[in-house]
Formats: C-alpha cells, structure tokens, sequence
C-alpha cells in the first residue's frame, strides 16, 4: 500500500446523532482533515472513461434537447424501470455508500437504523404522492402546490424551500465529494470541487433532463453492480452463511458482542423519533426527487418507478450492511490497511473501509473501480439537484412569477440554463467557502426543511380541499423557519460552528417540532381565511380532484 | 380541448364509480401508510427504548441477534408494501379508472 505515509486517522469526533448523520451522509464532515492521497492511476483512468461515456450521451441528449418538455422531463419519455434506476441513482449518494459502511464498520447494527430511515420514505411517497403529483404536475412541485392556489405567492414560496433544499443538499455534496476525491484519487480539493462543478454544469445545461437521466442511469448499475461484487465476495468466504460471518465480526471487532444490538448512537428517544420523521418525510419533499416523476409519461409508470426504486435501494443497503460487517472482517484485521497495527483505525478514515474491503477482494484495479464509480455518484446526485434548483428558478420565478406566464418556450429554457451555470458557479465557490467547516449539520437542515415545508404543503394542496393561498403559504414558512432557526439554535452549528457553550435548542433535530407545525398553522390559517380568494379556492377542489384521481388532461398523458 | 375537459370532468363526477375509485384508493393508500409508518417507528420505539430487546440472541449458541431479521424486515416491508400498493392500483384502480374516463367520453 503506497498510500501509507500520507494517512491520517480521520477521527469521528462528534458524538452522538451527529455523528450519525456526520458518517452517513455528509462524507465532508468526518472526511474533513483528510489527508492528499498518492494519485490513484487505476481510478483515474476508470474515472475517464465514465466521463467520456457520459459526455458522449450529454451529446446525444443534446440532439434530443428541444423543447421545454425534454429540458425539464426528459418529454416524459423515460420508463418506469428506467426511473426507478435514476430515482435509485439521485438518492444513493457516495456518502450513505461510504458513509453507512463506515458506521456498520465502527459500530454494527447502529448503521442499520440509518438505511433504514432512507428507505421508508418511499412507500410513503408511492402511496400518497406519486400518481397525483404525476396527474397534476407538469415540470416542478410547484406546479401541484399552486395548482388551484394562488400562482405567485404558492410558487414563490415552493421555489424559496426547493432553493434552500437544493444549496444545502449541494454543499454537502460538494464538500464531501472534494474531501472524498482527495482522497480517493490524490487530487487537490480545489481541482476536485472545480471538476464535479464543470461536469454537472456540462450535464445539465447542454443535455438537460436526458442527460441527467441516463447519468443516474449508469451511476446506478455501476454503484449496484460493485457493491454486489463486494458483497459477494464477503459472502463467498463465510460459505454464504450471515451467522459466520457475525460470529467472525464479534471475534475481532474491538465492540465485541455490542456491535449486534444499538449502540450510543441514538441515546435520546424524541431525537430518535424526530429523526425518523425528518428521514421519512423529508425524502417526499426533496424536489429533484419529486421531479424525477414528470419523466414518465403517466401515473402508471410514476408508481412502477417508485416500487422499482425502492427495491433496488432497498437492496443496496442490505448490501452496504454486509459491506461494512466485511471490513470489519477482512480490513479491520489486515495491518496493510490500519494506520499503527491492529487496533488503530483505518489509512483515510472509517469512510474508507467500503473502499479497502474492495482492495481486499478485488485487489487495485477493483478499488480503482468503486473509487471512480464514487466520484461517478457525486456527479450523478449533483446533477439533479442542479436541474432541480434551476427549474425552481426558471419554470417557478421566472416564468411564473415574474412574467406572470407570458415567457416564451425557449427563453424559459436559456433561463434555467443560465440558472445552472449560476447553480454550478455557486456550488463551487461554497465547497470552497465550507471546505474546513464542520458540514454535518447540513443533513439536518436539508432533510428538516424538505419535512417541514415542502412536504406539508404540497401533501395538503392535493389532499384537503379547505386549503387556502394564505394557510399554504403562512403554513409553509413557518415549518421552514423553525426549521431553519432550530438547527441553528442546535449544538451542531451554535456550539460547533459558531462557538457558543450551550445550544439554544437542546435537540439535533427540530422536525418533531416543525413538521406539526407547518400542518397545523396551514389549517389554522386556512380556516381563518374568509377572503372571496379562498372560497374560489375552495370551490376548485373538485376539478383538482378529478384530474388529480383519473389523470384527466394531465400533462402528456396519453389516451386523450 | 379546455370545454372538452369540462364536460368529461362533468360527467366524471356524477359518475358513481368515480366515488367508488376514490374512496377504494384512498382508503387504501392510507391503510398502507399506516402500516408502514406503524413498522417504522415501532423500530424506532425499539431503538429508543428497548435495546436490550434488539440485543437478544436468536439462540444460544449463535451471535446472530433479534435486531437483525428484525431491521431486514424493516426494509423488506418497504419493498412488499410498495409491490401491494403497485399490483392493486396498476391493475384493479386502472381499469375502473378506463371505465370512468371512457364513459365521459
């Protein structure tokens, strides 16, 4: 291993569900004092063969690229089974791959209750949102929320929560994709954040929804296809037994027989449920996943891709679970990949032990491979956040908003060009700005805010009629304020980041709080609301409905 | 195409199927929702305040621990939920939903 001597031990320091969602998710936090690896040929040239591959369809997809229709939806041509590929691909970021390994690497089952979590938001969103979101929608969630309510405020509020979303979401990418390539390929962090921001912008701009769709595409057969073979291999030598390998995992694991049950990592019982709300809820208000149903020509296909995604999401944690029990097997005992012998952590940090187990198994072209198709899953997760961020601000401000309907096609679109260049520019300039910041608390605020106020008002436009402009709006800032002040309030950014002894607010996460919130305060106001505007409102739920329920006159759908 | 759509959804909704298909769905899709969220955060109550139950060992010989089958469970019903919901609303929910709007027509 040439990459000794330039290790460090990344320690994960917070404790806690900080540290939780610190390993899971934002792979900057705990990545943040990694050290500048010895470049990595193997990953590197692996790496470019994916961006050939992908740049040639972004080509492709450019040709295909006409109307505002294939910028934003792809012209609602994509499958269910392709989107539920794609939905897998934007969901399974490199960080809950590196990152829940890591934790099932250091504490056992505790990385079970994350996969968990991410996974039980959607058959919410199957149940409750797909096929009216579909029905009703035609390029952002916008569309549905503001659907019979009033257009500016409603979008201009839908847009402001998917722009928070997204600038968080990305910045946690962003930091953890420099620290991760870093790492992974020994390139500078600036290179690193300069690189993904290029491509994504490349992507989104010149191949728009086409493009981003077949990048999750392949992200998500190479990401499925490489854990597979990890597993497998782990599988293989414990004669395919789990039993064998658990009892070999208690043997060595430092935690001995503690690493099967919960450990420290949920200690208090209201942050667990808070939790487990912000995870649950917080997936059905992300809006680049919302979007991802506008791809599909009808509500039929809109469901089959959330029962495809969430099998092979599904199926992947499973997969990163038997990942991180093979590293504590297979890397956790081999001194090649300890920093001082056995004992002491891992070259690189816990993040690393999805990547030394595939060293272990598959020697340094199968690790040049997981590290590139991990660079390959940044670019995938950021380019739907971009297309998702800009399609806020051209389809929602600026054609909504601002030109009250009147833009043209094809200037909707230069704008949400444009929107993704600006998009790109800024991700980079905050990976830059965050790169020595502790970003974990960025897990909290995303998923909080998708919760708190994307969630409750989109939920409550297409299920209550009694819902007014005034209770959405009044509602839905209140969910995301709170959330937003909470988590500051919070000992992750009043303590950590600023400095301050105590936190305000004595929990990590604010949705158990927040999300009734919102509910409560968009059904307070809308009952309060007497205007002649409400009782017009009202009045259009009915047809809402219809077309909500049957799919009548939906956008594209077929068979009118 | 605006007029036509009006008096489709007119007719759609007198059309007691109409009714039929909403109640049937809704009730569904809440029914499963309920279930799910029931399975859930009784893992999470698990989590929050029993361990030591999570901690047992399937038997006395073995490592292997309640917790596991039980957290794979988790994940699986997800699946096995969604498939349900898929199956029914794909088929039985789409066809009286072809009749609805071929009647309209």
């Amino acid at each position: 291993m040439k990459t000794t001597k330039n290790a460090l031990t990344v320690a994960l320091a917070a404790g806690g569900m900080m540290l939780l969602a610190s390993a899971a998710m934002a792979a900057g936090a705990d990545l943040g004092n990694a050290a500048k690896q010895e470049t990595n040929w193997h990953a590197i040239v692996m790496f470019v063969i994916f961006v050939g591959l992908t740049l040639g369809i972004t080509y492709w997809a450019a040709g295909r690229t006409k109307t505002a229709a294939d910028f934003y939806a792809a012209g609602g041509g994509i499958t269910g089974f392709q989107n539920g590929l794609a939905i897998a691909g934007d969901y399974m970021s490199a960080a809950s791959f590196l990152g829940i390994s890591a934790l099932v690497y250091g504490s056992g089952y505790d990385g079970l209750i994350f996969s968990v979590g991410w996974l039980v938001g959607w058959p919410i969103i199957l149940f409750l949102i797909a096929e009216r979101l579909r029905n009703l929608g035609k390029y952002t969630f916008a569309d549905v929320a503001s659907y019979r309510l009033g257009r500016t405020p409603v979008r201009t509020f839908a847009a402001t929560g998917s722009l928070i979303v997204v600038i968080f979401y990305l910045i946690g990418q962003m930091v953890g994709a420099g620290q991760l390539i870093k790492l992974l390929f020994g390139m500078d962090y600036v290179y690193a954040v300069m690189i993904v921001g290029a491509l994504m912008m490349v992507y989104v701009t010149f191949g728009g929804m086409v493009a981003t769709t077949w990048v999750q595409i392949i992200k998500a057969c190479l990401l499925l296809g490489g854990a597979t073979f990890i597993a497998f291999g782990v599988m293989s030598k414990f004669g395919f037994s789990f039993e064998a390998l658990f009892a070999k995992g208690v043997e060595v694991h430092p935690k001995h027989g503690a690493i099967m049950a919960p450990g420290a990592l949920v200690t208090n019982p209201l942050d667990a449920i808070s939790l487990g709300l912000a995870l649950m809820f917080g997936t059905a208000g992300l809006p680049h996943i919302l979007m991802r149903f506008f791809t599909v020509p009808d509500a039929k296909e809109a469901r089959k891709s959330v029962f495809y995604a969430t099998g092979f999401i599904g199926y992947f944690y499973i997969l990163t679970f038997i990942i991180g029990f093979g590293a504590i097997t297979m890397v956790g005992t081999n001194p090649d990949y300890l920093v001082s012998g056995l004992g002491s952590g891992l070259k690189g940090g816990n993040n690393m032990a999805a990547v030394w187990l595939a060293h272990a198994i598959g020697g340094d072209l199968f690790l040049g491979f997981i590290s590139a198709v991990a660079f390959a899953t940044i670019l995938a997760v950021v380019s739907g956040l971009t297309l998702a961020g800009a399609s806020a601000i051209s389809h929602d401000l600026y054609a909504s908003v601002i030109m009250h309907g009147q833009a043209t096609e094809g200037r909707e679109v230069n704008v949400s060009k444009i929107a993704s260049i600006c998009l790109g520019v800024i991700a980079v300039l905050l990976g830059l700005i965050f790169e020595k910041q502790n970003v974990a608390f960025i897990v909290a605020l995303t998923f909080s805010v998708a919760a708190s106020a994307n969630f409750p008002v989109l939920v409550l436009s297409m299920f209550w009629g009694g819902l007014t402009t005034r209770g959405a709006i009044l509602g839905g800032y209140i969910g995301l304020l709170m959330s937003v002040i909470m988590v500051v309030l919070s000992k992750a950014v009043w303590v950590q980041s600023f400095g301050f002894s105590d936190a305000l607010f004595p929990y990590a996460y604010p949705a158990v709080f927040s999300i009734p919130s919102a509910f409560f305060f968009s059904w307070l106001f809308s009952v309060l609301d007497n205007s002649p505007r409400a009782a017009e409102e009202r009045a259009a739920y009915e047809a809402q409905s219809i077309r909500s329920e049957t799919g009548l006159g939906a956008e594209g759908a077929s068979g009118h | 195409m605006k007029a036509q759509h009006l008096a489709s959804a007119n007719h759609i909704r007198n059309n007691p199927k109409f009714a039929e298909l909403v109640k049937k769905r809704t009730v569904f899709a809440w029914t499963l929702s309920v279930i799910m969220l029931a399975i859930y955060f009784g893992f999470i109550s698990l989590i929050a305040f029993n361990k030591a139950f999570l901690g047992t060992k399937l038997s006395d010989a073995g490592v292997t621990t309640v917790g596991f089958p039980i957290g794979v469970g988790v994940i699986l019903s997800a699946i096995v939920l969604t498939g349900i919901y898929v199956y029914r609303a794909n088929g039985e929910f789409d066809e009286l939903n072809r009749q609805i709007i071929e009647e309209s027509r």
